[in-house]
C-alpha cells in the first residue's frame, strides 16, 4: 500500500510540475462560464413560452443543459483519463522512464496500481467538481435541480475510472499514440453506441437497441453515463417526460440492478489482465 | 588425557552476489542468450565485454527482474533474481535510461529511497550526490543537467539502499575523462566495502583498469573469461639503443637480462628496455576475431 501511494503521489506531483493542474482548472472555468451565460440565456427564451407550451419548459431547459454539461464532463474527464495513463507502461518503458522504478522492491503491480490511483483519483475529483458547479450554474440560474442528484455524478465517476483503467491496460501492449487512439476510439463506439440506442428505442428497433445493449455491457464507461444522464429526469412523466426523452441529452436508458456489480467485475478483470501482462512483458 | 574432540563450528555459506546457470533467452527468433553460466562473488567488479548485440544488456536485465528468462536459472544472494528480495539487494543503471526532467537531484534520489524503503535520510542523499560529484546540483532539475551529469546521478540513485550487487549497463558512457576517473575512484570504494559490480562497458581500457575478472560474450555465450592479466599475454622485448629501437618478439621477461648483456656486450648503449604485453583490447579482437 504504501508503495502504491509513493507512486501515486509520484505521478501526481508530475502533474503539478508539468502544469496540468493549471491548465485544466483554466479551461474548465472557460467552459463553465460559457456554460452559466449560455444557460442564463436559455431559461430567459424559455420564460417566454410559459403557459404557452404543453410541457414544462424550465424542466426541457434545465435536463437538456446539465445533460450538455455531463457529456462535456465525461469528455473532458475521458481526454484527462487518457493523457495520464496513455504512457503507462510501454510509453515509459520506451524512453526508459519506467526501469528505473521496477526494479526497485516495490515491483510492477505496485507501479501500476500507483499509476491507476493517481489517474483515477483526479478524473473523479475533476468531473465531480465540474458536475457539481454545472449543477449550481443551473439551478441558480434557472431554479431547476434534477430529480436525481448523486446517481448522475457517480455515474460520470465510475465512467472515468473504468476509461482510465482501460488506458492503462492498453499502455501494457501499445504506444502512447497507438494507445491513445484506440482509447478515444473505443470512447466515440460508447457514446455512437449509446445514441444508436436512444434512436432505437424512439424507433423501437430492435437491432438497434441490441447493438446498444451489447456495446453497454462491452464498455460500461457508457452505460453508467447513460445511467447517470437518466437519473435527470427519473421522476419526470406526462408530455413533458416524452419530450425530454426525444432530446439528445435527456431520457437515456436505466442501468438496471446489475450495472455497477457488473462495472465493479469489469474493472477488476481489467486490473487483473493489465497486471498479467505487465508481468509477463520484458523491458 | 582430553575429551573427543569438539566440532569445529561451521559457518554460514555466503551466496554469490550473483549467479546463473544455463541462461538462454531469445527474443521471437533472436538469439540473444545461449546458455550462460557466471558467477560473481560478494566484493567483486567484473567486467562484461563484447560486441552490440552480445547479449550484455540482456544479461543485466535478467539479473534485475526486467527481462524474464527463457531457459536457465539466476539469482541474486540466493534469492532467485527478478524477486522482490533480489530487487532489494541490487542497484541498477541502465543504458538507455531517463530520468523525469522535473524532479531535481535530491528528489529523485530521495524517491528512490522511498521506494528502496532506504532510512538513509538526507545523510545518505549528501553523501550519495558528494560521492559521483554532484554536490553542488542536489537543487538542480534533470531537465537541466548534462548527460553527463545525468549518469552520475543515475549511479548515485543505484547506490540508494547501499546494495550488495550494483549492475551498471555503460555507466560511462557519456562522462569526460574527470568523470570517468570519479566513476573508477568509485567503483574501487565500492569494491573495498564488498560491493558486488557488474560492469558492462565498451571501454575496455576502462574495464581493464578497474576489474579483477571478465567475460566476453559474443552471440550469446561466453567465449573468454578470467582476470585481465591472464586474457593478456606477453608481445616480447624493445630495446632503444643510440641507432634506434630493436624487437624481439618472442623474448621473454625471464632474457632480458640475456639479452641486454648481449646488446651492450655488442658496443650499443641502451637507453631504455620495454617488455611488451597485449592489452585487454588486443585480446577482445583476437577472441572475437576482429
Amino acid at each position: 500500500m504504501t508503495g502504491t501511494l509513493i507512486i501515486a503521489g509520484y505521478t501526481l506531483r508530475e502533474c503539478v510540475r508539468r502544469r496540468v493542474f493549471v491548465v485544466v482548472l483554466v479551461l474548465s472555468v472557460v467552459f463553465l462560464g460559457l456554460y452559466g451565460l449560455g444557460t442564463d440565456s436559455a431559461f430567459d427564451e424559455a420564460q417566454l413560452l410559459t403557459g404557452q407550451a404543453a410541457f414544462d419548459e424550465k424542466v426541457l431547459v434545465g435536463s437538456t443543459l446539465l445533460g450538455l454539461a455531463m457529456f462535456t464532463t465525461l469528455f473532458l474527464g475521458a481526454v484527462l483519463a487518457a493523457f495520464l495513463t496513455l504512457n503507462g507502461v510501454r510509453g515509459d518503458a520506451d524512453r526508459g522512464l519506467l526501469q528505473p522504478l521496477v526494479v526497485r522492491p516495490v515491483g510492477r503491480t505496485t507501479v501500476l496500481a500507483g499509476r491507476f490511483a493517481a489517474a483515477a483519483s483526479v478524473c473523479v475529483a475533476y468531473v465531480l467538481a465540474m458536475y457539481g458547479a454545472a449543477l449550481l450554474i443551473t439551478g441558480a440560474t434557472g431554479g431547476w435541480w434534477p430529480d436525481e442528484a448523486l446517481g448522475p455524478a457517480l455515474g460520470l465517476a465510475g465512467g472515468v475510472v473504468i476509461i482510465a483503467g482501460l488506458s492503462l491496460l492498453g499502455s501494457v501492449w501499445l504506444s502512447a499514440t497507438a494507445n491513445g487512439i484506440a482509447v478515444f476510439m473505443l470512447f466515440g463506439a460508447g457514446l455512437a453506441a449509446g445514441l444508436l440506442g436512444q434512436i432505437g428505442e424512439a424507433l423501437d428497433a430492435d437491432t438497434l437497441k441490441t447493438v446498444a445493449e451489447v456495446t453497454s455491457w462491452a464498455l460500461p464507461f457508457e452505460a453508467l453515463y447513460q445511467a447517470g444522464l437518466h437519473g435527470l429526469t427519473t421522476e419526470t412523466s406526462g408530455i413533458t417526460g416524452v419530450v425530454v426523452e426525444l432530446g439528445p441529452f435527456g431520457g437515456a436508458q436505466e442501468g438496471g440492478a446489475l450495472l455497477w456489480p457488473w462495472a465493479v467485475a469489469y474493472l477488476a478483470v481489467v486490473a487483473a489482465l493489465a497486471r498479467f501482462g505487465f508481468a509477463r512483458r520484458d523491458l | 588425557m582430553s575429551g573427543p574432540a569438539e566440532p569445529l563450528p561451521t559457518l554460514p555459506r555466503v551466496p554469490p552476489a550473483f549467479a546463473c546457470q544455463g541462461l538462454e533467452k531469445r527474443y521471437g527468433g533472436k538469439l540473444a542468450l545461449g546458455g550462460v553460466d557466471l558467477r560473481v562473488e560478494p566484493g567483486e567488479l567484473i567486467g562484461l565485454l563484447g560486441p552490440n548485440g552480445a547479449g550484455k544488456s540482456t544479461l543485466t536485465k535478467i539479473a534485475c527482474g526486467l527481462v524474464r528468462a527463457g531457459a536457465g536459472s539466476a539469482e541474486v544472494g540466493g534469492a532467485p533474481a527478478g524477486s522482490a528480495e533480489a530487487r532489494a539487494a541490487i542497484g541498477y543503471l541502465a543504458e538507455l535510461f531517463r530520468f523525469p526532467d522535473w524532479l531535481t537531484a535530491d528528489e529523485l534520489v530521495r524517491l528512490h529511497q522511498r521506494l528502496a524503503e532506504s532510512d538513509g535520510g538526507a545523510k545518505e542523499r549528501a553523501e550519495l550526490l558528494s560521492l559521483v560529484g554532484l554536490e553542488d546540483a542536489a537543487d538542480v532539475r534533470v531537465g537541466a543537467m548534462s548527460k553527463g551529469m545525468q549518469q552520475r546521478l543515475g549511479i548515485a540513485q543505484a547506490l540508494v539502499g547501499a546494495p550488495s550487487l550494483l549492475l551498471l549497463d555503460e555507466p560511462t558512457s557519456a562522462l569526460d575523462p574527470i568523470g570517468r576517473r570519479v566513476v573508477r575512484d568509485l567503483l574501487r570504494e565500492l569494491r573495498s566495502r564488498g560491493v558486488a559490480v557488474l560492469l558492462n562497458s565498451h571501454l575496455l581500457s576502462e574495464v581493464e583498469l578497474v576489474c579483477d575478472r571478465v567475460a566476453i560474450l559474443s552471440a550469446g555465450l561466453i567465449v573468454a573469461e578470467g582476470a585481465p592479466s591472464d586474457l593478456t599475454r606477453p608481445r616480447g622485448l624493445e630495446v632503444e639503443t643510440e641507432t634506434g629501437v630493436r624487437s624481439y618478439p618472442d623474448a621473454t621477461r625471464e632474457e632480458v637480462p640475456e639479452i641486454v648483456a648481449g646488446v651492450v656486450g655488442s658496443g650499443a648503449s641502451v637507453y631504455g628496455v620495454r617488455l611488451l604485453e597485449s592489452t585487454l583490447e588486443d585480446a577482445y579482437l583476437e577472441v572475437l576475431g576482429g
